[in-house]
């Protein structure tokens, strides 16, 4: 079982500033780390490769130069080996170029070793979309599967794997045959500490880099900024609403005039639940 | 070549013969698109024997529904619920297509928007339309959501986006409006059909009721600690509430996740909301400033939560939250009757 899975490096949009003549993110202002969604998305590999017995777990990520370091964070966590494709034709890409640029590089890694199972993110904290794994999947014909919470059961004569998908009300309960692409969240697993051979191996890793010359068949149009059919238009701040009124005097008071303001409201409160 | 294509269209997202929220949202959002564009506003129905849906969907805003009905569509699958989107989109190439920005619908807009190569704008929070390009200018919070990034998609056809639940207003149902029901065939077979929906399990826990909740009593981190938030709980029980909360509430484990309010939480638009210790960040206020009627509770006079509330009170949660229970239990008696809790 060959599971490839695609690891983004984001800023943590905790910390953030945003260049104001080219409405982009100022990436220096902060710390770089892996898309939190990602992090799972590696560990729920580890433990597919548990549950099975056997596999090899590969990572895949586009971006600059300094991405290796949540390729490193990723065989940390228990990936046997990692893909970085960088160069500046994939800069500016949005959705639709991201998914195209790492649907190549899936396509040459396929050469090497066949994929079985491709896992994304749910989405990735920056860009915040969660279109890329699908992207990809459309991209390689295999079924895309969003938002699973629970991989359940492989059926390696069949091809099946048994999956939990989340939708609005409840879940689905789903069957499908692999090759295909999962994307998952937070509530899939909890991760591990990573054990100490994995940390020393991570330290000394380092990644197989390739640039656009090292993909075929690729069509370098659909790359990068002028792939990418969507664009910022402006940014702005939100309008401040006006706000309501304060009621005044001391607590007793207050309470007193919002019970009254609430005394029409009644038929609202104090429903069954 | 845009020339060809027109018209606004609205994914309509039914589960099981029920029709999203969101979906009738939608209709209202693009009804206004479509008047300012001078188009019609076409609902997109797939399913199985879901045909009786029309005329709702007709009541709330569209003037025609494109409808599939077909086996394969019983359940949503991106394989066979895209592959009916992509059949009509190339037939009748609409200028704009939303979704809601569900679990399906990310997943089912993510995969036509590949496949006819043309923009997707996630999570959008406010829609609007320049008419002399007749371009969408789809908006959604960017960045941690400090701010509002406004997407375009200037080169490519349709112009897609899905869309936030309980951020845009569904239209009054009217059932005198007339609309045309467009039938379409579609060909696929369950063999070629590389993923099975075994059942579906309905959840029916918290989280789906605070997003139906009509009254909500939410917390924040100014209730101190877990000890303190008890009182969110009882003034929540004593007025027959649902309870919420805020990120920070959810992370120091006061609350499970399922009832976070905000981005990256739930959008709800209660009747009444009751934000108490809770200091107004934008990550929270995007997720309940539609909300009827606001109540904010804060020591701190310069709060931003005050911003979107209809009503302040300056004041220290822990002497102000008692006296309302206390109130409440008084106004109930008042209005009598049984009343049990859950
Ligand atoms: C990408 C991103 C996504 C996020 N998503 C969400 C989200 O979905 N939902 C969300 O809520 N947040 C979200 N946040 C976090 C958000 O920015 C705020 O940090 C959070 O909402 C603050 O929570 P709080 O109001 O409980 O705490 P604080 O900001 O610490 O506010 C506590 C308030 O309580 C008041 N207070 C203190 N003591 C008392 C007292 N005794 N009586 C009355 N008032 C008192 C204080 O004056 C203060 O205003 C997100 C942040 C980021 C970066
Ligand atoms: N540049 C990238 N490199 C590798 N994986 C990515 C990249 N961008 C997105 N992904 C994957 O796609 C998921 C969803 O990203 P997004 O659609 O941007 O929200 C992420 O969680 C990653 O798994």
């Amino acid at each position: 079982m060959h599971i490839v899975v695609c690891v983004k490096q984001v800023p943590d949009t905790k910390i953030i500033k945003i260049n104001p003549k080219t409405n982009t993110l100022d990436r220096r202002s902060a710390p770089a780390i892996l898309n939190p969604y990602d992090a799972h998305a590696v560990q729920e590999a580890v433990k597919i490769k548990k549950m099975i017995g056997e596999g090899t777990i590969s990572v895949l990520s586009m971006g600059p130069p300094q991405a290796t370091a949540v390729i490193k964070k990723s065989i940390e966590i228990g990936a046997d080996r990692g893909y970085l494709i960088s160069d500046r034709a994939f800069a500016g890409a949005d959705t639709l170029a991201t998914s195209y640029a790492l649907s190549k590089a899936l396509e040459r890694i396929s050469k090497e070793q066949k994929i079985d199972l491709v896992i994304c993110g749910l989405h990735a904290i920056d860009g915040d979309t969660g279109q890329v794994g699908p992207g990809i999947a459309r991209r390689l014909d295999i079924p895309p599967i969003t938002n699973v919470i629970e991989v359940t059961e492989f059926n390696k004569k069949e091809k099946t794997v048994l999956l939990k998908r989340k939708i609005a009300n409840g879940y689905q309960l789903i069957e499908a045959q692999y090759p295909c692409l999962l994307t998952v969240g937070k509530e899939i697993n909890e991760i591990e500490y990573s054990p100490m051979p994995n940390m020393i191996k991570a330290a000394r890793y380092e990644p197989i880099i390739w640039t656009v010359n090292d993909l075929e068949n690729v069509d370098r149009p659909q790359l990068g900024l002028k792939g990418s059919p969507t664009i910022v238009g402006k940014m702005f701040t939100p309008p401040k609403p006006e706000g309501g009124k304060k009621l005044d005097g001391n607590a007793d008071e207050q309470v007193a005039q919002l019970i009254a303001l609430l005394e029409d409201k009644k038929e609202l409160l104090f429903a069954n639940h | 070549m845009f020339e060809d294509y027109r018209g606004v269209w609205v994914f309509i997202e039914q589960n099981e013969g029920e029709i999203e929220g969101v979906s009738l949202e939608l209709l209202g959002a693009g009804r206004k698109l479509a008047d300012k564009l001078s188009v019609p506003l076409s609902g997109v129905l797939l399913g199985l024997e879901i045909k009786e849906l029309c005329p709702e969907i007709i009541s709330y805003g569209a003037d025609q529904v494109f409808v599939v009905d077909h086996a394969v569509l019983k359940d949503y699958r991106t394989e066979s619920y895209m592959k009916g989107v992509i059949l009509l989109a190339e037939k009748y190439k609409p200028e704009i297509f939303l979704y809601g920005a569900t679990p399906n619908g990310k997943d089912l807009a993510s995969a036509v928007a590949t496949d006819l190569s043309t923009g997707l704008t996630a999570d959008t929070t406010m829609l609007d339309v320049d008419l002399d390009n007749r371009l969408l200018e789809a908006s959604r919070p960017a960045f941690g959501g400090n701010i509002m990034a406004t997407i375009l998609c200037k080169k490519h056809r349709p112009q897609m986006g899905t869309v936030r639940p309980k951020v845009m207003k569904a239209l009054e149902k009217d059932n005198s409006r007339i609309g045309k029901i467009i039938e379409e065939e579609i060909f696929l077979q369950e063999e070629d059909m590389r993923t099975k929906v075994l059942k579906i399990v309905k959840d029916v826990t918290k989280k789906a009721r605070l997003t139906d909740a009509h009254v909500v009593v939410a917390g924040g981190k100014g209730m101190g600690d877990l000890q303190g938030f008890q009182l969110i709980h009882e003034l929540a029980e004593t007025i027959g509430a649902t309870v919420g909360g805020t990120r920070d509430v959810v992370e120091a484990g006061w609350l499970p996740h399922e009832q976070q309010v905000g981005q990256t939480g739930e959008t709800i638009t209660p009747k009444i909301y009751f934000a108490i210790g809770i200091s107004g960040a934008i990550q929270h206020i995007v997720g309940m400033k539609n909300s009827e009627f606001i109540i904010a509770i804060n020591k701190d006079p310069n709060a931003p939560i005050f911003d979107v509330a209809t009503y302040g009170i300056v004041g220290d949660a822990m002497e102000i939250v008692p006296r309302l229970i206390e109130q409440f239990k008084v106004l109930q008696k008042e209005k009598g009757g049984e009343v049990s809790y859950v």
